[in-house]
């Protein structure tokens, strides 16, 4: 990778870090564009806190370098906390104050002006539906309630950068349509947005993602070029009993994998022409009646098995 | 700086108007420990039980006898009729010193050639047996006084006053050699260190456990800002305590105030300090509020016990004595000690002075060094 072209913003190389004797990341080579909303993807102990940590500044490398706006993250840490904002899994509130008080206090941790901080606390309070909770206790804020608080505090001091691991585990539907409506409307605005996740509808809403496994990143893209790159084709396999169907399934000619997702069992299969009738009488064989077979668009679930080779969850 | 240093303040006392029990654990277990410190913490020995054996049932014997009870420092609790009873007496706790004056005193005594007394004592806490010997020798001298003969005690311990010297004694600063007026200062000190000790090390380790540390790290503040912010709270609080327990230590228990209330300050602001510094040091080496409440028992009873609280520092041994000269609570002290029963100005304290104000600029610079914003 060259020097930093003038659209990216985050510029990471060779970055590795251990802990003890365990490899948290290997050799990290990212490079994200202003106003991207790039999304890490993988198991848990992927590495994904890791990098987000090194990235806002509070964790150091052993080795490799990050850049963040023109910033050399690992030489001065605390200038890039201007224009950084991080969101931990689990966003620090103080219970015992209201959220007007979480959101005075992160204010002005950040210097942001009293006029600012008025303007900006009333747009993001409404964008989260927190208006009529401001004089409500921390501690009383149910948990989808707390996470977007979170994001409006780390929002406060319109930072040109957001870095969010995992914003919306346990959160409510509501309350995750909330959080990406201001995600969006950020990005309107040109704010470049890190963020990991477990979900893989969040993740097809990333405009570009990294498949991260065991501290490395196996493929980077766009979710419709992972699609592509996925070798075979999909079929969903629907029926009265989807394990017996994958136990069934798994293994046979031409089958490259096979992924229980709910009440159906996606099959990835070499030609599916060839591979729809085999299986029909596979099942016809077993007695088995009722099981449809369809093709099926894959999900970032499917990209992810097929392209690394293990589930995001197990 | 001054904005973020505010705006932290500001939040530490609102969560302390929100913390309903706040008030509470700040002051409650401070007065109630006062209080039992106050009657408890006393070497005098009052009422110490005594077993008497008098095998001789004479009119001096009797006499003498008498002269024990007719202080408050011994309660007869059995009159035994044989040597048995006293050793049961004694084994069993019943009681803690046993008189036994055998066949033939009055005669011996008549006879101005010294009669022995024998002594039993429990020696288990050696410190009440030491004390009650002593007051049983002062009885026993004033009693011979008056006789021809001496009374020698007789080992278990035996020690005759020497005659020819007369030893005058006229304690300074505490004529009555009450120790209450000795430990109270004493516990006005101690429980500071445990109080402001603690709170120091658990606050900031709270804040790493509710995750507030890393969104606090994550921006721009400065470590002296956040740590400043963390500690002025329980500076003030911890000048608030020794206020408290001062003012109760001079109206309840009528310990006298003879210095100058502004050395005072200037000594009890100097302890805090170093008393805070102590707390960041535990924090920083501690994750959980479990490591830091460990760290704390660790330090903070041998800190206590390293005082000269109750025990001579100069009694220590050697590499203890040298332990002490780090431990705040040991200048501070000497101080209070003389603040109140002294009254003496900073002539005299200034070396302890010094040594808490270098104390306190060491931890914290230190506290300051350490307190990294990474988690690393």
């Amino acid at each position: 990778m060259s020097a930093a072209a003038p659209d990216i913003t985050i510029l990471t190389q060779g970055l590795s870090r251990s802990f003890g004797t365990v490899a948290a990341i290997r050799k990290v080579d990212m490079a994200i564009l202003r106003g991207e909303i790039f999304g890490l993807v993988g198991p848990d102990g992927a590495g994904k806190t890791t990098i987000m940590r090194m990235l806002a500044g509070i964790l150091t490398p052993d080795a490799g370098a990050i850049s963040v706006d023109g910033i050399d993250v690992v030489r001065d840490a605390e200038s890039v906390k201007h224009h950084v904002s991080y969101m931990p899994q689990r966003f620090g509130l103080y219970e015992d104050l209201t959220v007007t008080e979480n959101l005075f206090f992160y204010g002005e941790l950040f210097g942001v002006s009293r006029r600012d901080r008025l303007a900006r606390s009333r747009e993001l309070l409404a964008a989260a539906g927190l208006l009529p909770f401001q004089d409500r206790l921390a501690s009383q804020l149910s948990g989808g309630m707390k996470q977007k608080l979170g994001l409006v505090c780390a929002l406060i001091h319109a930072p040109r950068i957001l870095l969010l691991d995992e914003p919306t585990t346990g959160v409510d539907p509501v309350s995750r349509r909330d959080f990406w409506a201001i995600l969006y409307s950020l990005r309107e605005s040109g704010v470049t947005i890190v963020l990991s996740t477990a979900y893989m509808d969040e993740a097809e809403r990333c405009s570009r993602l990294a498949l991260l496994h065991a501290g490395e990143i196996r493929h980077c893209d766009t979710p419709e070029r992972l699609k592509q790159a996925m070798p075979g084709a999909l079929l969903a396999v629907a029926g009265p009993d989807p394990r017996t169907l994958r136990t069934l399934i798994a293994g046979r000619p031409g089958v490259l994998g096979v992924l229980l997702m709910g009440d159906r069992v996606h099959v990835r299969v070499d030609d599916p022409a060839r591979r729809i009738p085999e299986l029909e009488a596979l099942f016809a064989g077993q007695g088995i009646t009722g099981a449809v077979i369809s093709s099926a668009d894959p999900g970032i679930e499917d990209v992810f098995v097929a392209l690394v080779g293990t589930q995001t969850a197990s | 700086m001054f904005e973020r240093l505010s705006v932290m303040l500001m939040k530490e006392f609102l969560e302390l108007k929100r913390d309903r029990w706040a008030m509470f654990r700040l002051v409650v277990p401070l007065l109630v420990q006062m209080l039992v410190f106050g009657y408890a913490a006393t070497f005098t020995v009052h009422h110490v039980t005594t077993a008497v054996l008098d095998l001789d049932q004479s009119q001096a014997s009797r006499s003498l006898i008498s002269h024990i009870v007719a202080t408050s420092r011994f309660t007869v609790v059995d009159v035994a009729k044989t040597q048995r009873q006293i050793t049961h007496d004694i084994n069993d706790g019943s009681a803690t010193i046993a008189i036994v004056i055998h066949a033939g005193f009055a005669r011996e005594l008549a006879n101005g050639q010294g009669a022995p007394l024998q002594v039993i004592i429990d020696g288990t806490n050696s410190n009440t047996a030491l004390i009650a010997l002593g007051y049983l020798e002062q009885i026993v001298a004033q009693y011979s006084a008056q006789l021809p003969g001496t009374v020698t005690l007789v080992p278990g311990f035996a020690a005759t006053p020497p005659r020819g010297i007369d030893l005058r004694t006229q304690p300074w600063f505490n004529a009555g050699l009450n120790d209450r007026w000795f430990f109270i200062p004493g516990v006005i000190g101690t429980l500071t260190l445990m109080q402001v000790v603690s709170l120091t090390a658990f606050a900031i380790v709270r804040e790493r456990e509710i995750g507030t540390l890393e969104q606090i790290m994550v921006s721009p503040i400065r470590p002296v800002e956040f740590i400043l912010g963390k500690t002025l709270p329980f500076f003030l609080i911890g000048l608030g305590d020794i206020s408290l327990i001062s003012v109760l230590g001079i109206l309840w228990f009528h310990i006298p105030f003879l210095g100058s209330p502004l050395i005072m300050l200037l000594g009890a602001s100097l302890f805090l300090l170093a008393s805070l510094g102590m707390g960041l040091l535990l924090s920083a080496f501690s994750r959980t509020q479990q490591q830091a409440f460990a760290l704390n028992f660790f330090f903070v009873n041998p800190f206590f016990i390293l005082s000269g609280f109750a025990f001579p520092i100069a009694a220590m041994p050697k590499a203890l004595r040298w332990f002490t000269l780090i431990n705040p609570l040991r200048y501070f002290l000497v101080v209070i000690r003389a603040i109140f029963l002294k009254g003496v100005g900073l002539s005299a304290l200034w070396p302890d002075l010094l040594a808490m104000a270098l104390l306190a600029f060491v931890m914290l610079t230190i506290s300051v060094r350490r307190f990294h914003k990474s988690l690393d």
